[in-house]
């Protein structure tokens, strides 16, 4: 299941005839590897910013999604092979093999959402770190429960869905330190019907406002008209009424921190996880004012204030909560 | 005690019969197959196409139940493909079924990513609503777990009976389960194996369209490629924890949906204190545990993954 489309933006053309242009004018060939579908949640985050950056000329943007692991490492090579400058994906099911191939291919730049880290010269990572959102979205959540009872459904534990309901937690603590939490796993990243399911539950014990790590948690929530918090995409239009913030991820810092140092020669094999959090604007929270407090939302713009000046720093927990 | 007071709440119940209602629909349609001979492992990609067909033709402006109708057509269409594979041609029933789990599930993917606009999440539809039956309703506990049901979740309670009923007391059932035991007596008796067969298989992948559909347009709104999530494969085995018996397969989904539910209100209820992963696996290792003690006792259709061939002993 591997399909591949082109985007060309009209820039190339211009490019091509301007031949005297210099040559960091020319945009820079990139492409994207994903291993799901671009509309699952992560992945439209890279596409989006990919696609933006296309459409200013800064790149021409190819892409393959619902790569499978097997496949994975073969996309990659013919990418490289291809003559690819910038290769943009996810190594998590691929680890080793993602770097073998990196080795393989010394001139091709690869940056890699990723639970390692860096290889060699040419093959860098990213983690997906908007705990910052997730930890004001909490203090939202603890100062506007009624029942002092807020949950999570998470897909699965791994280090980055820990670090998220672990912030979203101490965010809660932070506003409400009696509040219980609930957390739920449903043990695999693509399965609404069941999402939606461990969010009932939830509500079924108490929870109003759930934290949908997953997409799905917040149609429990609308069903029993209980309120959401969304993760990486700004799920306000599709569940108006019921999600009133989001614990927002922009990829783009981190697509052009990883563009510029191509262009500069310099090497990618680093990480750009910095390049995901509040000061760099990688992550944020959007939220409904008319649905908080006048107080609440006053006290977490504060402290959005702090932590974008880098004067307070969202606890880092990898650990499973509980 | 909360843990056992949980299984007296009717949020558990009504949970119990929404994630059991596509494994009935599955369960059903294979058992169907099962019965005439024909195991069919392409339920998992016909449940997916199932899911992204009955969606789609509702995005696409249809009326629920004409997406399901087309759910149920074409997954018969795949059933048809897969009959014409195994019961004329006679060939291998597991290398068919999984190559047409593949293919379904591959052309799933493609026929969404051509028609549907890329999006940050997927489109959504206006799914089946809770039906209220104004009777049932004042019913204590029963009328609270059926108010938030959908239209489908009735009609698959139906058609556990419906099936009963054709299977074992129709000349019809009669003639299916002669079939899936010895086609060549049937054969004797004036009933054409081949037809049968073939005509069991498209109507049971039918069902399993149905159930697949189910996903997209109650329990969820949109499609994901790979939102199926192996509820294909449960069902091929609550079929042998069923002993090939519709009302046993009801209840087979039905204890299937119970864990699963409760092992999500048993995270919530326990805070944590015994790992997630053994709620998660409470379900299936159930399902394996039931299977062991109702599998002893199973009578599998005797001719089931036998080819019937004309004049052959």
């Amino acid at each position: 299941m591997v399909s591949i489309r082109v985007i060309t933006p009209a820039a190339i053309a211009a490019a091509g005839l301007a031949a005297g242009a210099a040559a960091s004018q020319e945009p820079l060939s990139v492409a994207g590897i994903h291993a799901s579908p671009v509309e699952n949640a992560w992945n439209s985050r890279l596409h989006e910013a990919l696609e933006e950056a296309a459409a200013e000329g800064v790149i021409a943007y190819q892409f393959s999604e619902g790569v499978s692991g097997t496949d994975y490492p073969r996309a990659m090579r013919e990418y490289a092979e291809q003559g690819v400058d910038l290769i943009i994906g996810e190594s998590y099911a691929v680890e080793r093999e993602a770097r073998e191939v990196a080795a393989d291919y010394p001139d091709t730049a690869f940056v890699m959402g990723s639970s390692g880290e860096p290889a060699g010269e040419n093959f860098g990572v990213f983690g997906t770190w908007n705990h910052g959102g997730a930890y004001l979205a909490g203090m939202l959540a603890g100062a506007m429960t009624e029942t002092d009872t807020v949950g999570s459904v998470g897909a699965v534990p791994i280090p980055e869905v820990n670090l998220l309901i672990n912030a979203f937690a101490a965010g809660v603590a932070e506003t409400n330190p009696d509040a219980r939490h609930l957390v739920s796993f449903i043990g695999t990243f693509f399965d609404p019907p069941q999402a939606r399911e461990a969010g009932l539950a939830q509500i079924d014990s108490g929870a109003d406002i759930l934290f949908g790590e997953r997409i799905g948690t917040a149609d429990a929530a609308e069903q029993r008209g209980a309120l959401a918090i969304g993760s990486l995409i700004d799920y306000t239009d599709r569940y108006p009424e019921t999600v009133f913030a989001n614990a927002m991820w922009y990829f783009r810092p981190t697509l052009d921190a990883a563009i510029a140092d191509v262009q500069a020669g310099e090497p990618v094999g680093r990480s750009y996880t910095e390049y995901s959090l509040m000061p760099a604007g990688g992550s944020d929270i959007l939220f409904d004012a008319d649905a908080a407090p006048a107080e609440a939302v006053e006290a977490m713009e504060a402290r959005r204030q702090e932590i974008i000046d880098g004067a307070f720093e969202v606890p880092v927990n990898m650990d499973e909560p509980g | 005690m909360d843990a056992l007071w949980i299984l007296a709440s009717t949020g558990l119940w009504d949970a119990v019969l929404r994630i059991a209602t596509p494994l009935i629909f599955g369960t059903l349609g294979a058992l169907l197959c099962e019965r005439a001979g024909v195991l069919n492992l392409g339920i998992e990609g016909i449940m997916t196409f199932g899911a992204m067909i009955g969606w789609l033709t509702v995005f696409s402006g249809g009326g629920l139940w004409t997406g399901l109708l087309v759910a149920a057509l074409c997954g018969a269409l795949f059933g048809l493909l897969h009959a014409g594979l195994t019961v004329p041609l006679g060939l291998s029933q597991h290398v068919t079924g999984l190559g047409i789990t593949l293919f379904a599930s591959a052309l799933s993917y493609y026929i969404f990513r051509l028609v549907v606009p890329l999006e940050a999440s997927p489109p959504t539809i206006a799914a089946f609503r809770p039906i209220e039956i104004p009777l049932v309703a004042e019913i204590p506990f029963l009328g609270e777990v059926l108010a938030s049901q959908t239209a489908p979740t009735y009609l698959a309670l139906a058609l556990v009976a419906v099936m009963g009923w054709v299977l074992f007391r129709t000349p019809l059932g009669l003639a299916i389960r002669m079939t899936g035991e010895n086609p060549h007596a049937a054969e004797a008796q004036g009933v054409n194996p081949l037809i049968l067969r073939t005509a069991c298989v498209m109507a049971g992948s039918a069902l399993m369209g149905v159930g697949g559909a189910f996903l997209t347009m109650s329990a969820f709104n949109s499609f994901f490629p790979t939102m199926v999530q192996g509820r294909g494969w449960i069902c091929i085995a609550l079929v042998v924890f069923a002993s090939w018996r519709p009302g046993w397969a009801l209840f087979g989904a039905v204890l299937f949906a119970a864990f699963d539910a409760y092992q999500l209100r048993l995270q919530s209820a326990l805070e944590n204190a015994v790992p997630y992963q053994l709620f998660l696996m409470a379900p299936y290792l159930a399902a394996i545990g039931a299977l062991a003690l109702m599998a002893r006792k199973a009578r599998v259709p005797q001719a089931l993954m036998r080819p019937y061939r004309r004049g052959e002993r």
